[in-house]
């Protein structure tokens, strides 16, 4: 792929112009790179946010018995960390990512729909200011777990339900205006010669993440409006009493949250496959096989729902198709995973902050991955249901999955955000850090929910309490970190080494044939691709 | 791209994908209801069953019935035995004893479930107070047949059935139309 450098940024300054000045530049801006940039600080803050009450929650933990919390607002704090982290952190910093990135990608202007754009991202802090406000209200927040079954989410719901709903609308809302830009920009505004065989696979498991996106946050959507109608208009849609079935509501529920797992990890492959390729200085294995394994774990996320629900009573041949067609989801992630590893054979391999948290991911995502497949097995799960396994499953692959590939996103593609080199011996201390304090953090309850520890208690029985400990102290270390990440950014942003167009030798792809920072303007005229 | 389609196009579209989407979330409602009376999954009963079955006698299912209340309902709600022992075809009775001890008029659905879930397509109950709601007056006590048939065609491997009934309070959506008319 070769591309013609785009020097419009600097062509005179008869036409070029740069951002609008003040404040209000970042409210009205229609610019990818600015709402990229909000997005991506926006998905920070919340990260702190979702990292804090993270760090409540293992406060609690650290010993058992009753020290810090009450039970009621230990609750809050379960259900709060996790709607904060995946609506709040981890989507948002992939559309931040896209909107970046994919205009750069694929040799496009801009966004598609530039207003819309500024407009879905103006709806998060709206829904996240709804949503966190609850917490001080007099009934308290959100209690009901991230998933908010019913008839708990319901009936037994506090009066701040409703705005928890509304927020979620807003969210949902957000999602699918961002999923519809990402889609319109890569369908119709690839430069020419851009086919969708060439396009970065970045850019490919995007577009199948915004299909995925567009597919399920309007079920969800259905899913709170049903709970309104239940708690406010009389309806029974989950009321047993009414003629309903709480049953239900779970089907709904995970047919948006099985695909919703992979929109969290499907643009982290795609980022992860930029990275192996430049530094190991060798093209992508398989990149064919890699798109339809994209394709094929988006189709497979459809019908596998149900593995969440194995002890709810689903007859013998639900549990046998569920756990079989979850199983199968193992031969597509293991193209990926090996070609990832093949990529790196024989490669010229360095090991700069983004690819330390590559390769971290490819390994540790494994990890969760070879958990998810003992889950996966519908007899076992009677077991695992409901413990800590499940929580160390999750934060296995979300963690250095998903944050994991964020962070290398950012680290890789810092040089053209900002214009300076990151001070690599910082990057690396964050990462190994991290690396520690989130495998202490999230290794040991592997053990204590093999061992039956509940997931969503606050207290525990005396011998999980050396493994909490160790656990509490992992992410107490893993989440003071972020801070430092923090204070590298920052210190990025400031000043540091000016970074080349193309800071990283084996880099390929035409958001390097641009200057670093990126101008306002990037490809006014589209590059050919050849 | 000249062959991509106009944007306006595109947007429209992908929109009607958004907006059947949300409609389809409703649709699993319906879906959800055909799917579990279609396979008898979630024992969940049909309605009253109309048909009459000669008996099978050389067979015989053990029948327990469970009967619990659902939380904040108040009212005495059990089988008057625990469980029976019948024969396919033959049409049995329960009798079940409901109570209200409280000072005002309620109501009540019951909502039965089978176990195992797949023998809920086999029982059939020619008549249940599952069907209608009751209206109970201040310390009215009630008894109610149940009627059934287990079916000929139930799996030879199903010998042990368990009918269970929650009881909820529904006053607050079904107000009972009260005698006394100064309340």
């Amino acid at each position: 792929m070769s591309a013609v450098i785009d020097d419009h940024g600097h062509a005179g300054a008869d036409h070029a112009h740069g951002p609008a000045k003040g404040l209000m530049r970042w409210v009205l801006t229609t610019n990818h790179k600015d709402i990229g940039t909000l997005y991506l600080w926006f998905a920070f803050c919340m990260f702190l946010l979702g990292g804090s009450f993270a760090m409540v929650i293992r406060a609690e933990l650290f010993q058992p018995g009753l020290q810090i919390v009450e039970p009621a607002f230990f609750n809050q704090m379960t259900t709060m960390h996790g709607l904060v982290m995946v609506f709040g952190a981890v989507m948002p910093a992939f559309v931040g990512l896209a909107n970046w990135m994919i205009p750069l990608m694929i040799g496009a202007p801009d966004m598609a729909l530039p207003r819309m754009n500024n407009f879905s991202f103006w709806l998060l802090p709206a829904a996240f200011l709804l949503l966190v406000s609850t917490l001080f209200t007099a009934g308290g927040g959100p209690n009901f777990g991230w998933t908010f079954y019913a008839p708990l989410s319901t009936t037994y719901a506090p009066e701040s339900v409703t705005f928890f709903i509304f927020a979620i609308h807003l969210m949902g809302i957000s999602s699918i205006m961002g999923a519809i830009n990402v889609i319109a920009t890569i369908l119709n505004l690839r430069a020419p010669g851009m086919t969708l065989m060439k396009m970065p696979l970045f850019v490919w498991t995007w577009l199948i993440t915004a299909f995925l996106l567009i597919a399920v946050m309007p079920v969800l959507a259905g899913c709170v409006t049903m709970m309104l109608m239940d708690i406010h208009f009389g309806t029974s849609f989950f009321s047993a009493a009414g003629g309903g079935d709480p049953v239900l509501f779970q089907h709904v529920f995970w047919f948006f949250g099985h695909p919703e797992v992979y929109i969290m990890i499907l643009p982290a492959f795609g980022a992860v496959s930029s990275i192996i390729p430049a530094f190991s200085r060798k093209p992508l294995f398989g990149y064919t096989s890699m798109v339809y394994a994209t394709a094929a774990i988006a189709f497979l996320s459809f019908i596998v729902w149900a593995h969440h629900m194995f002890v709810v009573g689903i007859p013998l041949v639900g549990e046998l198709f569920f756990m079989y067609a979850t199983l199968l989801i193992a031969v597509p992630t293991g193209v990926k995973v090996f070609n990832w590893a093949s990529t790196m054979w024989q490669g010229s391999l360095t090991f700069e902050t983004p690819m330390l948290f590559a390769v971290a991911f490819v390994i540790l995502f494994s990890i969760g991955g070879f958990s998810g497949l003992m889950l996966a097995i519908a007899p076992a799960d009677f077991q695992y249901q409901d413990t800590y396994f499940v929580v160390a499953h999750f934060h296995y692959v979300l963690v250095p999955g998903a944050i994991f590939g964020i962070f290398a996103s950012a680290y890789y593609w810092m040089p053209k955000w900002t214009g300076h080199m990151y001070d690599e011996t910082l990057g690396k201390l964050h990462f190994w850090l991290s690396f520690i304090g989130m495998n202490m953090a999230f290794f040991p309850m592997h053990f204590v929910g093999l061992a039956g520890m509940p997931r969503r208690i606050p207290d525990y029985n005396l011998q999980f309490a050396d493994f909490n400990m160790v656990s509490s102290i992992g992410a107490f270390m893993f989440g003071t970190t972020q801070l430092f990440f923090l204070f590298i950014v920052i210190k990025t942003i400031r000043g540091g080494p000016p970074a080349p167009a193309k800071p990283w030798d084996g880099a390929e792809g035409l958001e390097w044939s641009v200057p670093s920072p990126a101008p306002y303007h990037t490809f006014t005229t589209p590059p050919e691709v050849k | 791209m000249a062959d991509s389609i106009s944007m306006k196009k595109l947007v429209t579209r992908l929109l009607l994908v958004v907006v059947a989407m949300f409609i389809f979330g409703f649709a699993l409602v319906p879906i959800y209801d055909v799917m579990c009376k279609a396979f008898g999954i979630n024992g969940k009963t049909a309605g009253q069953y109309e048909g009459e079955q000669v008996t099978d006698a050389s067979r015989q299912v053990r029948v327990q019935f469970l009967s619990t209340n659902a939380v904040d309902m108040p009212w005495d709600f059990y089988p008057k035995g625990e469980q029976l022992v019948v024969q396919p075809g033959a049409v049995n009775e329960m009798v079940f004893v409901a109570h209200n001890p409280t000072n005002r008029p309620m109501s009540a659905q019951a909502v039965p479930s089978i176990a195992p879930s797949t023998a809920a397509a086999y029982f059939h109950k020619t008549e249940c107070f599952c069907f209608t709601q009751q209206v109970l007056q201040p310390g009215e006590r009630i008894e109610m047949p149940m009627r059934f048939i287990v079916d000929r065609d139930m799996p030879k491997d199903v010998k042990h059935l368990t009918l269970s009934y929650t009881l909820f309070d529904i006053t607050a959506r079904h107000p009972p139309v009260a005698l006394n008319t100064d309340r």
